[in-house]
């Protein structure tokens, strides 16, 4: 698979969202935010760090640049789109993904390799995982904060929405322990955990992430 | 404004810090955002549905945030 990562001004984890990618075993495509063409990928990933230095609201200035309408577009095509943290935010910010996050309920950036539970096995981005599988994947946030009023947290739940849960410890403050969740038809998946940190053992809390990196190609092939 | 439902840290850090410099009789502080605007012209009806689409779409975040528009001269 072709897999687009996007580099927005701020963006950190773009480097190491290609290389994930390429571990996954998929050809990264390196987008840039001014793009008006998404180069023909099969699927888009929207990296970590402070794009627009996180001015206004995280977020809110990326989801206007061009490559997003491109992005918005083609998810409403199916494409699958995944979104790590700030790219989390974008895709709240979009309207692709309900809810959105707020500044963690302690006040402090936390850092730390945090374990989670996969709840939703099925979407395009996580069905090389089981459901009920535990994994352990780094988490580096200061706006992590998941809301949403109560009738969206409800439809969420009640679909089958989450994807991902913190275990052990709510991190920051998310309502439902949330980590991540996708939108209706699963193409669109968004998440404060960073999968892309953990694809190799010599760099990271382990592999748990690369499943992340995998379930395009595994279901291409299935 | 961040909504009523809406958690406020950064209110919460203020309102924490009154107490410690002497202020006393706080019950709760919320932090939003003011923006601004210098606009050409009259601010017509037309000029001020205009403003107001661009907190609806940009400057405020219609999920967490609730937002007023008002004019000075």
């Amino acid at each position: 698979m072709r897999i687009g990562v996007v580099t927005f001004p701020g963006t950190l984890d773009d480097v190491d969202a290609q290389r994930a990618v390429r571990i996954g075993g998929n050809e990264a495509v390196a987008l840039w935010h001014g793009d008006h063409d998404l180069e023909g990928v099969d699927a888009v990933v929207l990296p970590g760090g402070f794009s627009y230095g996180d001015y206004l609201r995280c977020g809110a200035i990326s989801r206007f640049a061009p490559v997003m309408t491109e992005v918005v577009a083609a998810a409403g095509r199916g494409m699958p789109v995944l979104g790590i943290c700030n790219g989390f935010q974008i895709l709240c910010e979009s309207r692709l993904l309900p809810g959105a996050l707020i500044r963690n309920d302690h006040r402090k950036f936390v850092c730390r390799d945090q374990l989670l539970r996969v709840e939703n096995a099925e979407t395009a981005w996580t069905s090389a995982y089981t459901e009920g599988q535990e994994i352990r994947i780094a988490l580096k946030n200061g706006e992590g904060g998941f809301v949403a009023d109560a009738e969206t947290l409800a439809r969420i739940e009640g679909e089958g929405r989450v994807v991902v849960r913190y275990l052990e410890v709510n991190p920051n403050g998310s309502l439902n322990d949330i980590a991540g969740i996708t939108n209706d038809r699963g193409n669109v998946v968004g998440l404060m955990p960073h999968p892309e940190h953990a694809v190799e053992k010599l760099t990271g809390s382990g592999t748990d992430g690369l499943g992340f990196f995998t379930s395009l190609v595994e279901r291409a092939f299935a | 404004m961040p909504k009523p439902e809406i958690l406020d840290p950064q209110g919460k850090a203020v309102h924490g810090a009154l107490p410690r410099l002497g202020f006393t009789g706080v019950t709760d502080v919320r932090q939003g955002k003011r923006f601004e605007l210098e606009v050409e012209g009259e601010v017509t009806d037309a000029v001020l549905a205009d403003v107001d689409k661009m907190a609806e779409t940009l400057l405020s975040n219609p999920v967490i945030e609730n937002y007023t528009v008002s004019v000075e001269q």
